[in-house]
């Protein structure tokens, strides 16, 4: 494989470990298959990455079919939950992992939901932005900005030259290229609101939403003043503006690494990521590159698991896949329901856990494992099995996971404290098999496990 | 992001609903000596206190296990006996309500300039006795009755100068009780800090299934959850004893490692640690098979798609309990963000939050716990003085606010801001400082000096709210 282009930015040195491996499955996909981590490791820096952000041919998606409860097929469009359901499973199944998380990054970055329009036009959405995952990021504004979705849920489909709608004009500076109260003010959220009119739909009682068009006759042509700029601007001129605006550069990079890296990038690494985006003319995947090489990617704190990628994880780990439904609602209460996020903002990558939320995610456990519980009136099991043995044998079911020897010693603990509520006979096969059942799904709920 | 009722959609409550018909996340596998209180029986105090106790002898009988959660049980058990402390509920009103269709300004001659469609009409409404020119918006009217009743005080003019027009912005101060982006704590969450307990979760309640940002904290422990009844674990396959210690085992690991130096590694570990925590002190208010072990004094709205009623109607039982709760927050389901349409969602969202927190304080009143809760309605701004083309209205600045309660004064605070005087972005000025009135309830509710919560609070006047 050829080398990735040089780079004036640091880069991790020394050998790709198996664990340096696992943490770029997890930051830069869903989590490893059984093996995939070693295997991965065996590339090397470059080419691992390479095989993240350069797969070859088109996305394949690998292993049993999605299905309900009772068999049937997904219906995003029809069923609530669905389309959740339908992209988990692509983040569980897709050969092209990277594009997958970018998608996710990027429905997170420009956070549209279905309370405001429908699973068809998300769905849509969805498409758009895998398409452009790793592309340009001034062409995925421009996308953003025209697709039907964004327009119903920032109210740029009600924006006219009669009666301008702020909404989309502010968001897209504060939270899609500058940062709050970054170089803007409200005069210049009020004459990006008038560059923006002409967008408009039809709307029918019964099928909803239709036919989004940009109207000129909607459009307010007079002279509008944006970031000091004069001119008739239009919708497109003012994703333009916004992407030339100088603090653009500084937002986009800080905001990307920060999916990636929990730890603020260095000045001399923002600088020549801002440099290099700049240059490139708003390119993503040399960024994305960059930042998956850094030393800190690899050598910085760890990260909490967010929920839709630990729920992945856990089937992948498994080689499972979507047989049921309940997932919508399992990674609803555990914090993260797709195509319904929080608000416009996306979630907050640096919060995922709360009382209610770890409840989630014991949940997703419970329905991972779903189908290899044992069943514990069964006749046989090993009775001489002891609790060492019997962590040692869930750890293997779960690949051997690196766990720190504080919490193995925990399992250990749990492991005798089951052995010593043994005390009648019937329970000597029977504790042992609900033990064998407890403690695989306490592995992937340890912190070291939920975190990367 | 108007939100729009989609014909097939329906919200996390009603999924949950199903999930459980389903035999899902609330199953009957979950075997606990301490649930199978009869449902619809109600709990009381006594029954509350005996089955925390019950909940913490197993987890002291799991103490060789390393358990030491069983301090922060003793934080709740602590708390439960102590005297009973005043309760602070913050209802959040999210998108920024319109002060101007709450309360409508219709003898204001400018009014129905400004409001061509949206006024409300001169006829409508119940007329608010204390400002002669303002009617409470039709669908407000329980409202109108608790203010009439003298159990709601109103902040026509409330907001902060310096306006800031995004939602996440302005949420955020009125969440954290400062004009400053960086701050990571709520100002109830700080108060939790100086005040509270080391080891009693319960202390600040968030009920929106998720952390409220105005409860978060540095240090002290803080709890989210739906509904009493609904926070429930089980594992398939795993049952009895063995079920009970490995939840404990799961709880006690996060105890062990919630101090640990990696950041990420700790959040999960206190996540763990405060889920042990909870669950048993939850488990007296939920029946076997997953529904409610308590029974409300009063009738709650049934609001379809919205648990909000069902979520105050835990809490009114969950206080009347004894639970030891001090600080708690939730947020309304409905967005009042109404940039397009809003005739409709305004009313209906807003008739759904009137009588939802008439019952709550009916209900407290009928448990006699009434004199022990304030309720603090917010919203994070008020919307533009002119409405826009799409029969809505955009962010504005000054707005509304209201505290709710039978210790409050029930007299206005500061003044309806009239339409002459709007700021250069065609908004309501505020004449009272959000901040002044998070000091004022501190030290007037809380007895606790405001200093030590709000940066700068000697410089924010203060308001009699309490009586």
């Amino acid at each position: 494989m050829a080398a990735l282009p040089r780079s004036p930015i640091a880069v991790h040195h020394g050998r790709l470990t198996e664990a340096d491996a696992t943490r770029l499955l997890w930051r830069a996909g869903f989590g490893p298959r059984p093996g995939e981590a070693r295997r991965l490791a065996k590339l090397g820096l470059d080419a691992a990455v390479r095989s993240l952000t350069r797969p070859h041919g088109p996305a394949r998606l690998v292993g049993r079919r999605p299905h309900g409860e009772h068999g049937q097929p997904l219906d995003p469009i029809n069923v609530w939950g669905d389309g959740h359901n339908w992209w988990l499973d692509r983040m569980v199944r897709s050969t092209h992992q990277l594009t997958e998380r970018m998608t996710l990054v990027w429905h997170s970055w420009f956070a549209t939901s279905i309370e405001a329009s429908s699973a068809a036009l998300m769905l849509r959405q969805n498409e758009m932005m895998r398409a452009r995952a790793l592309g340009n990021f001034h062409d995925m504004l421009v996308e953003v900005t025209q697709d039907p979705a964004m327009l119903l849920w920032l109210s740029n489909s009600s924006n006219n030259k009669w009666s301008p709608n702020e909404n989309y004009a502010r968001e897209m500076m504060e939270l899609f290229t500058l940062g709050a109260d970054r170089g803007y003010t409200q005069r210049d959220v009020h004459d990006q609101a008038r560059a923006l009119t002409g967008w408009t739909n039809d709307w029918h009682e019964g099928a909803g939403p239709s036919n989004f068009r940009y109207d000129p006759a909607l459009h307010d042509t007079g002279v509008k003043v944006i970031f000091s700029q004069r001119g008739k601007f239009d919708w497109q001129d003012s994703c333009r503006l916004c992407v030339e605006h100088p603090l653009h550069p500084s937002f986009l990079v800080g905001k990307l690494w920060g999916y990636f890296v929990p730890t603020p990038p260095p000045p001399g690494t923002a600088r020549a990521l801002e440099r290099a985006y700049v240059h490139s003319g708003y390119e993503i995947r040399p960024l994305i590159e960059a930042i998956l090489r850094h030393p800190h990617f690899y050598r910085g704190p760890r990260m909490v698991i967010p929920p839709v990628v630990y729920c992945a994880g856990l089937l992948r780990a498994l080689r499972g896949s979507i047989r049921t439904n309940a997932w919508a609602w399992i990674c609803q209460q555990a914090g993260q329901m797709l195509f319904e996020p929080p608000n416009v903002a996306g979630w907050d990558y640096t919060h995922w856990l709360d009382t209610s939320r770890w409840a989630g995610r014991f949940s997703a456990v419970n329905y991972a494992l779903m189908h290899d519980v044992l069943d514990p009136s069964a006749k046989h099991y090993p009775t001489h099995e002891g609790p060492g043995e019997a962590v040692e044998k869930a750890l293997g079911f779960w690949n051997d996971p690196p766990l720190s020897p504080h919490t193995r010693h925990h399992l250990l603990e749990f492991s005798r404290r089951a052995q010593r509520g043994i005390k009648a006979d019937w329970e000597q096969v029977s504790y042992r098999i609900l033990r064998q059942n407890a403690l695989r799904s306490l592995i992937p709920t340890t912190p070291e496990w939920q975190t990367c | 992001m108007l939100k729009r009722n989609c014909c097939d959609g329906f919200t996390r409550s009603e999924a949950m609903r199903r999930a459980i018909a389903a035999g899902g996340p609330c199953s009957t596998r979950e075997w606990d000596p301490r649930m199978p209180l009869p449902a619809g029986t109600g709990v009381d105090r006594r029954r509350f206190l005996l089955g925390a106790a019950g909940g913490m002898l197993s987890v002291y009988g799991a103490g060789r296990l390393g358990l030491t959660n069983r301090v922060l049980g003793d934080g709740i058990a602590q708390a439960a006996a102590g005297p009973s402390e005043p309760v602070l509920v913050s209802v959040f009103l999210a998108g920024g309500i319109d002060a101007l269709s709450l309360l409508a300004p219709v003898g204001d001659p400018l009014y129905r300039k400004y409001r061509p469609t949206l006024a409300v009409a001169p006829d409508q409404g119940e007329p608010f006795a204390e400002d002669p020119r303002l009617h409470w918006h039709p669908a407000a009217s329980s409202f109108a009755s608790l203010h009439a009743a003298g159990k709601m005080t109103v902040f026509p003019g409330i907001g902060y100068t310096t306006p800031d027009m995004s939602h996440f912005t302005s949420r955020h101060y009125w969440e954290v009780g400062q004009t400053e982006t960086r701050t990571l704590t709520g100002w109830l969450g700080r108060y939790l800090d100086v005040a509270g307990s080391p080891s009693n979760p319960l202390q600040g309640m968030s009920l929106d299934g998720e952390m409220n940002p105005t409860l978060a904290t540095a240090h002290n422990p803080v709890a989210a959850i739906d509904r009493p009844e609904t926070f429930s674990l089980w594992l398939e396959g795993v049952w009895g004893d063995v079920f009970d210690w490995t939840l404990d085992s799961a709880a006690g690991l996060g105890t062990a490692q919630r101090h640990i130096h990696d950041e990420a590694v700790a959040q999960v570990a206190e996540a763990a640690s405060e889920v042990g925590i909870v669950r048993h002190a939850l488990a007296p208010f939920r029946t076997a098979d997953g529904t409610a072990a308590y029974t409300s004094p009063v009738t709650y709205p049934n609001a379809g798609d919205s648990d909000f009623p069902q979520r105050l109607a835990g809490l009114a039982a969950m206080i009347a309990a004894g639970l030891p709760l001090r600080c708690v927050a939730l947020t309304s389901d409905d967005q009042f963000d109404t940039h397009s349409g809003q005739a409709g969602t305004f009313d209906e969202a807003l008739t759904l939050v009137a009588d939802s927190l008439a019952a709550f304080q009916a209900d407290l009143e009928a448990r006699g716990i009434a004199d022990r809760v304030l309720v603090h309605v917010w919203s994070e701004f008020g919307r533009r003085a002119q409405e826009n083309g799409s029969g809505g209205t955009d962010h504005g600045a000054g707005g509304v606010s209201m505290l709710l309660g039978t210790r409050s004064t029930g007299t206005m605070v500061g003044e309806y801001p009239g339409l002459t005087s709007l700021d250069t972005n065609g908004n309501l000025r505020e004449n009272v400082d959000f901040r002044g009135v998070y000091c004022s309830l501190l030290e007037q509710w809380f007895d606790h000096d405001a200093a030590s919560v709000i940066p700068g609070a000697s410089g924010f006047p203060r308001y009699r709210l309490v009586r």
